[in-house]
């Protein structure tokens, strides 16, 4: 099983510039291990202290957004294209 | 060197003047923050007093560059009192403000669009581009061809008629997308990684954000230099809620208004309500929704300031509510019968919302409370498709006439000459 993850412009310096990776992950958790040996600068800009997926992150599998699949529990299938994209918000408190 | 740039909400880390809407460290949004006391001689409530009517009066607390010019003169919409209105949902002290009739398209989105292309032709962009839900694809289209862009405008495929054929009618490039509006945001943010391109509500969109502000700066200077008790806005991304705040935190800071704890109430349409929902049942957090409603211009399921509106709403002791497209449509009908003022389905929302606020007692009939009205209704007839039948034509003849009045059931008052 093979699935792809699109790293966006804004996170590829932690990276050394790989935007797409291709890799047998089968949830998020499992990527996120992946992506975290791989590149270990990238870790804190995923999850926060608590290891929690960062609240402006949203993380897509072929243009739904996984919180629609079942967020975490949802199992990748053969092929999914996976997508992390930041949100764009402009707040303030 | 400008007084204003970028800062990290989350880190604090400051990034200049950039077109940039993430902080690369944290991830998290970026903001425009002032050195407030570079504009404390300038921004006074004489010197505001004698500027042209219009969002350039307020200046020194938009994220100008310094040798801008405005082409155009937006906002200083009417501050309306509503008597009528205000009688039939059971409350006294009523305004609305009426971004229906916001210049140059006809909504709020006009403050927003001028203050992102001030700093998109600073950054040396030539072509501009949004996701939209329609108002803000009218606004960016007009204000384009107005100032010499080129425009790509992106938007959910099933959009009203009326909000697609407004942003063709100036030139622009329309790009349909078979999908939501969050999908279409999400396309955008790809887009906007790949090409340079000034994307009003992606890469400018802290500038952008900035220009909401200048509703909530007119409100207070309209009441006479104070802030309301309470304001009631309609959420899509949750953006202006949270910038009326800042615009009322900024004249305290200046000195411009006194200290008020103002009560802020948010307005969704049941049919996408993450906001509300959150509110309602005590959440920090949105979970995302699929919308089906016909407020289309606020039928953003994943809005991404929702986190900083739900925290501007609870903070402030106010609430959030949301109504059904039936309620939608008689608040429309509403606002036209009692003040004359065609709003859009989003305007449906928000008064319909204010009903249910004044009738749970969450809105207390004796404080002051301002109905932000965002868009017109010309752009949205078809949500009043049907609500209205025709009758049939009359020969030009005055016998004619007589016969149709006397067959009418509502007979019009004699008028006294």
């Amino acid at each position: 099983m093979s699935i792809t993850v699109q790293i966006p412009t804004a996170l590829r310096r932690h990276t050394s510039g790989v935007g797409k990776l291709n890799c047998s992950a089968a949830n998020l958790g499992e990527l996120f291990s992946v992506l975290d040996e791989k590149f270990p600068e990238l870790k804190p800009h995923l999850r926060d202290e608590a290891g929690q997926v960062r609240r402006f992150l949203n993380v897509y599998v072929n243009e739904e957004d996984i919180r629609f699949l079942g967020g975490p529990s949802y199992a990748f299938q053969d092929g999914d294209e996976i997508l992390l994209v930041p949100s764009i918000a402009g707040g303030t408190e | 060197m400008a007084h204003y740039e970028l800062r990290c909400r989350e880190c604090g880390k400051t990034w200049g003047n950039q077109p940039r809407s993430i902080c690369d460290d944290c991830f998290s949004p970026l903001e425009v923050s002032y050195d407030y006391d570079a504009v404390r001689g300038e921004f006074t409530r004489e010197k505001i007093s004698q500027r042209p009517p219009n969002i350039w009066r307020y200046s020194e607390l938009l994220p100008l560059p310094q040798d801008f010019q405005p082409t155009l003169p937006v906002g200083f919409t009417p501050l309306l009192t509503a008597p009528k209105l205000a009688k039939a949902l059971g409350t006294r002290k009523l305004f609305v403000k009426n971004d229906a009739v916001c210049l140059p398209t006809l909504s709020f989105k006009d403050r927003v669009v001028s203050v992102a292309l001030s700093q998109a032709r600073a950054f040396g962009f030539d072509t501009v581009s949004c996701s939209s839900t329609g108002n803000l694809a009218n606004s960016v289209a007009a204000q384009a061809a107005r100032n010499g862009f080129k425009a790509w405008i992106f938007i959910p495929a099933d959009l009203e008629a009326a909000k697609i054929l407004n942003t063709q009618v100036y030139g622009a490039k329309v790009v349909r997308i078979a999908g939501s509006y969050d999908q279409v945001n999400r396309l955008c943010s790809q887009i906007a990684d790949e090409h340079q391109w000034g994307f009003v509500n992606v890469n400018l969109r802290p500038y952008y954000a900035e220009g909401s502000k200048t509703v909530g700066f007119e409100i207070a200077e309209q009441l006479g230099w104070r802030l309301p008790d309470n304001v009631v806005v309609p959420m899509a991304g949750g953006s202006l809620i949270v910038k009326i705040k800042k615009a009322f935190d900024e004249l305290i800071t200046l000195g411009l208004v006194d200290p008020k704890q103002v009560k802020f109430f948010g307005a969704q349409a049941t049919g996408c309500s993450p906001i509300s929902t959150a509110v309602k049942n005590g959440n920090a957090e949105i979970e995302p929704q699929k919308p089906a409603t016909i407020a289309r211009s606020l039928a953003i399921g994943n809005p991404a300031d929702g986190h900083y509106a739900i925290k501007v709403i609870t903070k402030s002791g106010g609430w959030s509510e949301d109504v059904s497209d039936a309620e939608v449509v008689e608040s429309i009908q509403l606002l036209a019968e009692t003040e004359g003022v065609f709003t859009e389905t989003a305007g449906g929302v928000t008064v319909g919302c204010t009903r249910k606020l004044v009738r749970d007692g969450r809105i207390s009939p004796d404080e002051t409370t301002v109905v932000c009205i965002t868009g017109n209704g010309l752009k949205t007839t078809d949500a009043l498709a049907g609500a209205y039948e025709a009758d049939d034509a009359i020969a030009p003849k005055l016998a004619e006439f007589e016969r149709f009045l006397s067959n009418t059931l509502e007979v019009p008052e004699a008028v006294e000459a």
